[in-house]
């Protein structure tokens, strides 16, 4: 017995190979209860003003008039071309936004002269509410879909340049030096590296300059009417159509909210999890 | 079209190399008096390294030891070309280091592995600066995942991954480019006892097998005299060598063993002094305003491995 104690035990190498499984955060079903709770009230309390005629429906239309309205406009199909007509543009100007935006932020977060020359202007104009751009961009565009798109591009363009030249900034230096080392050169390094290195941040640019597109595009719909879903709001002012109003609000808040939270809260999380820069909440 | 002049002439050019190598093989890394001082903001120099001499054979694991901030991982990025030095040149096959190159490949104290590729693309990725094609790319990276034991995990990502595992992918990177050289600059120390321990008998397995030149950094005695054939211990700053040990210990190597434990005892004896010196130092404030880099014996062609050299001021 003592002996056998005493001699030495076979180490046998520990296995370390084992999936790490991120536990899923749980789903709270009474947060999801109160919202849904809040909404239904709110709903509840506005058709019940509606239905006691504190205001006259052309100030306060009930919200069964107002589904009724996105009912109609969604089958007679106008909603949806309104809805077409301002995605159309949007989607224009944003995506060439886009490209552009991440050219100029990458020349801006490598080359140091840029940076102080252009860099600085980029900052200053993007004090300038985009929309500020509508009448000059009529005089270089004309009455027509580009100065619109024009519009838009401006309203995202600055944004997604100064958030992806802040990306390039706060790459890992290791991460440059270790790209050197295993022969990334060029436009390998650009494309291989820098970008994917500074795709968080591009990320969050893009989400800011789509809610400033989003907002430009509305306002300039307004007030150079040609179809889109800000015409259809003017619209409704013309014709004392509050429902109208209401619906098409309803739709801009629901555009922007499946965009916002689903699109791009979805790819956020999935850019950041794998980057590693998701922290655990609890 | 290839005309048969421009073959002979290949051929002669083989023989000629094959001839004229066989007599004196320069050895696969040499640094000649290497000093190197960094300038702070406000004017002071700091003599980080004092002129390094170190020739190392083909297929030899060098481990460096020192103090910390002695200038082991400066050394280590002037050979890897990724900084340059003051005074003195390094060699790689008898050619000036000028920059970095795939020839010398570093592994630095935390794995860099980019977190948007997964474990194979990672390994990939520099495959692709060798010019490999597709196919061949994916075999060699699965074949080096396989020799650091991570077969499974060739889909995951880096996030998904242990230190330890990600420093094996790193090592399997590494090991993939094919390097000349395998520059390593305290690759474990973040690690726990028990990861290091196995990754020890990894590394000194897969060198084995692979027979690459290694040159390790450290400032853990034990891992250094459980990796090393040859163990630099250098000065605190300015970082000198001060004593060289070749270990004979029968390998794989244990890095409990008595052996290691008592070798590394033995050298830490001689490393105390130079961490008190360096502890006295901080605490008088010793900057130094007046130490210029001197390129004492750069570049002598021709040098024997240093002797152990005595501390300075001795
Ligand atoms: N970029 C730099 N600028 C100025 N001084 C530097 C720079 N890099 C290193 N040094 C100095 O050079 C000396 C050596 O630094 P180095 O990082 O090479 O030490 P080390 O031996 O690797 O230390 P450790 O074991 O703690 O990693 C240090 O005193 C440090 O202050
Ligand atoms: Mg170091």
């Amino acid at each position: 017995m003592e002996s056998e104690s005493l001699t030495v035990q076979k180490i046998t190498l520990p296995k370390k190979e084992q999936v790490v499984v991120h536990p899923r955060k749980p789903i709270h079903w009474k947060d999801y209860l109160v919202k849904f709770g809040f909404y239904v009230g709110v709903v509840g309390i506005w058709e019940l003003i509606a239905l006691f005629h504190v205001w006259p429906p052309y100030i306060l239309p009930s919200p069964v008039s107002v589904a009724q309205t996105l009912y109609y406009g969604f089958e007679d199909k106008s909603l949806l071309f309104g809805i077409g007509i301002s995605m159309e543009r949007l989607i224009i100007g944003y995506s060439i936004a886009i490209v552009l935006g991440v050219l100029l932020g990458l020349a801006l977060g490598r080359v140091r002269y840029l940076e102080q020359s252009v860099g600085s202007a980029v900052l200053g104009l993007q004090t300038l509410p985009s929309i500020t751009w509508l009448p000059a961009a009529i005089l270089w565009f004309g009455l027509n879909q580009a100065a619109i798109i024009f519009v838009v591009f401006m309203g995202s363009f600055l944004s997604i340049a100064i958030s992806t030249e802040a990306g390039v900034k706060h790459i890992p230096p290791l991460f440059i030096k270790n790209a050197g080392i295993l022969g990334i050169k060029g436009w390998r390094l650009y494309w291989e590296v820098i970008l994917p290195a500074s795709l968080p941040s591009i990320i969050t640019g893009m989400k800011l300059g789509w809610s400033f597109a989003w907002r430009s595009l509305m306002a300039g719909e307004m007030l150079f009417v040609n179809l889109g879903l800000g015409y259809l709001l003017q619209l409704g002012r013309d014709l004392n159509d509050m429902s109208l109003i209401f619906a098409v609000m309803v739709i801009i808040v629901a555009i922007g909210m499946i965009v916002d939270h689903l699109i791009f809260g979805l790819v956020e999380k999935a850019v950041k999890g794998r980057w590693g820069l998701l922290v655990e909440e609890h | 079209m290839i005309n048969k002049g421009v073959i002979a002439e290949l051929r002669d050019g083989v023989k000629k190399a094959v001839k004229g190598d066989r007599p004196a093989k320069p050895p696969k890394l040499h640094l000649r008096g290497i000093s190197k001082a960094f300038r702070s903001v406000n004017g002071d120099t700091t003599l980080a390294l004092q002129d390094i001499n170190v020739k190392i054979r083909e297929g030899e694991f060098v481990c460096i030891v020192g103090p910390s901030g002695c200038g082991k991982t400066t050394l280590l990025n002037i050979v890897a070309g990724l900084d340059r030095s003051g005074c003195g040149e390094v060699l790689c096959n008898g050619k000036r280091v000028k920059g970095p190159g795939m020839d010398r490949i570093v592994m630095f104290q935390e794995s860099v592995l980019f977190p948007w590729l997964n474990v194979r693309n990672n390994i990939e990725i520099g495959l692709k600066s060798r010019g490999l094609s597709k196919g061949a790319r994916r075999q060699k990276a699965l074949d080096f995942l396989k020799l650091v034991h991570l077969s499974k995990f060739a889909n995951a990502h880096p996030h998904e991954l242990s230190g330890g595992m990600k420093q094996r992918v790193a090592l399997a990177r590494s090991l993939a480019m094919e390097p000349e050289v395998l520059l390593m600059d305290e690759p474990f120390t973040a690690l726990d006892a028990q990861t290091r321990w196995i990754l020890h008998y990894e590394l000194q397995s897969i060198w084995e097998k692979t027979g690459k030149t290694i040159l390790f950094v450290t400032h853990n005695l034990r891992e250094a005299v459980c990796l090393a054939d040859r163990v630099i211990v250098l000065s605190s700053r300015p970082g000198r060598i001060k004593q060289e040990y070749h270990i004979d210990l029968p390998r794989p190597r244990d890095d409990s063993s008595v052996e290691v434990a008592a070798l590394a005892t033995e050298i830490m004896g001689i490393l105390r002094g130079e961490i008190e010196k360096v502890m006295k130092e901080e605490l008088d404030e010793g900057s130094c305003k007046e130490c210029d880099v001197k390129c004492v014996g750069a570049a002598t062609d021709g040098r024997k491995l240093p002797a152990p050299v005595s501390p300075h001021g001795k």
